[in-house]
């Protein structure tokens, strides 16, 4: 505080630094994570509990990249198996029409359903709201704002919770249930 | 604030959609042939985009535009924006739609854990299955499941339960018989049913009774286990190491000597008064009191 004082343009650059950090923090998109205390059939371990959902988040973001730059291969770190394979074709397809897509995460609720008895792997299903703008040619032709659910299987590869099945659109029956109480 | 923000952009996104002509149905099963209806006149571009799917068509608005079984088989939520060319006189319409899971089990992933594991272990293994419809979207509306355990002499155990979400899982005891036991999980019903199996290696548990013998022979005592056994009665298995124990007043002796062909034998110094015992990890055998042969 003392050097911002003396210099007067430190007093101008906090106000920007602020700024700038209120904006990253907008762009960030709001997290709920709903308690995973009687998750089953295994217990999830607190250090569990925070990588999943750090890594998920990754996911996302990473998507966003992938779709956003064309480049299958940024989604490689947070993806595999089938989500992978599905999600690389698609910017494959949007390659060749000249197609690009961008997804803009604004929020996630996130419920863990099923944690495997073996510890392999851990359903969750995310209410998710983002939005998507498509591109033809560089030129926006429409944006839209979505609210959709994402069933989400993750699976521990390479020290990392990776997404290994990602479908949206129908809400499973135990988040119904849970959503009406 | 940010919450209330979301949910008016949302409702009014909603409301424009409520009035756009381009009519998609709110849910589609995957791979189904459909057609959408359109209004106005001139060319147009449709695109329809999800993570998993991504199209565009050129259309000429006022027709009615076809989807074939192949278009969409990716389950998933999808937005669909209709651009008019630049010359036409409409504006651009756009739709949200879910296409949704066959609702018939084509495939099964299932995972069976551990793969080799001692007999008789209470909930000792597990089995997860996910299943999946032809496009191998994942079914989330719930499905039967049966699990089923044979062991190396036939004998079974299964059990019935149904998805929850698209899982389905089981903790079950393996057998008390050693040797290639089968995991089976079945989805879906009859006669359309979707099975696959899983190899699970029961192996037998530690030994459960030693029991040795001691024998002279010259001026050492020879040493020899019956068939040793887990507590099932399987064989152990040869190279399972059983240590003899010679204690005196003069000390102790000790020898380690692995199974072979299910049995342990050693020779050892003849000292009339020792104490002979055998044992294998922590299960104790019988103790000979050694006279010396006489």
């Amino acid at each position: 505080m003392i050097p911002a004082v003396s210099n007067p343009r430190a007093g101008l650059a906090i106000p920007v630094v602020l700024a700038a950090m209120l904006w990253c923090a907008a762009e960030s998109p709001a997290v709920h994570v709903a308690p995973m205390d009687a998750v089953g059939p295994r217990a999830v371990e607190e250090l569990t509990k925070t990588t999943l959902v750090q890594d998920y988040l990754h996911a996302w973001q990473a998507m966003g990249t992938a779709f956003e730059q064309n480049r299958p291969e940024v989604l490689q770190p947070y993806f595999v198996g089938t989500a992978r394979d599905q999600l690389s074709t698609t910017i494959r397809n949007q390659q060749a029409l000249g197609v690009q897509t961008l997804y803009r995460d604004r929020a996630h609720d996130i419920r863990v359903l099923f944690y495997s008895p073996e510890g392999l792997s851990i359903q969750l299903t995310d209410i998710v709201e983002f939005e998507v703008e498509v591109r033809d040619q560089g030129k926006t032709v429409g944006t839209r704002h979505v609210r959709t659910n994402y069933v989400v299987l993750l699976t521990p590869t390479e020290g990392k919770w990776k997404v290994r099945i990602f479908q949206s659109g129908v809400l499973p029956a135990a988040r119904v249930v849970a959503a009406a109480n | 604030m940010r919450l209330a923000l979301s949910v008016l952009m949302w409702t009014a996104a909603l409301n424009a959609e409520a009035q756009s002509a381009l009519r998609f149905p709110p849910a589609v099963e995957a791979g189904a042939a459909f057609s959408v209806a359109t209004s106005g006149s001139g060319p147009a571009s449709l695109y329809i985009v999800g993570p998993s799917q991504v199209l565009r068509r050129k259309v000429q608005l006022g027709e009615t535009v076809a989807f074939i079984a192949s278009d969409l088989q990716i389950a998933g939520h999808y937005v669909a924006f209709l651009i008019p060319a630049t010359n036409a006189n409409v504006p651009a319409e756009r739709a949200q739609f879910d296409v949704t899971p066959v609702q018939h089990v084509a495939t099964v992933s299932f995972l069976a854990k551990p793969s080799r594991l001692p007999v008789s272990a209470p909930n000792g293994i597990s089995g997860v299955a996910y299943v999946f419809d032809v496009f191998h979207n994942w079914i989330l509306q719930p499905k039967p499941v049966s699990f089923q355990m044979t062991d190396s002499s036939g004998r079974s155990e299964s059990r019935s339960t149904s998805t929850s979400n698209g899982v389905a899982w089981v903790k079950m005891n393996s057998s008390a018989k050693a040797g290639i036991a089968q995991f089976d999980a079945v989805a879906g019903s009859a006669p359309e049913e979707i099975k696959e199996n899983r190899v699970v290696q029961e192996v037998p548990g530690d030994p459960c009774n030693i029991r040795m013998s001691a024998l002279p022979s010259g001026h050492r005592v020879a040493l020899e286990t019956e068939p040793v056994r887990d507590c099932s009665g399987n064989p152990v298995p040869d190279g399972t190491i059983v240590t003899f124990t010679e204690s005196h007043s003069g000390g102790q002796s000790t020898v380690d000597v692995p199974l072979k062909r299910g049995i342990a034998r050693t020779e050892m110094p003849s000292v009339p008064g020792s104490v002979l015992s055998v044992a294998s990890g922590v299960v104790m055998g019988n103790e000979i009191h050694w006279s010396g042969g006489l």
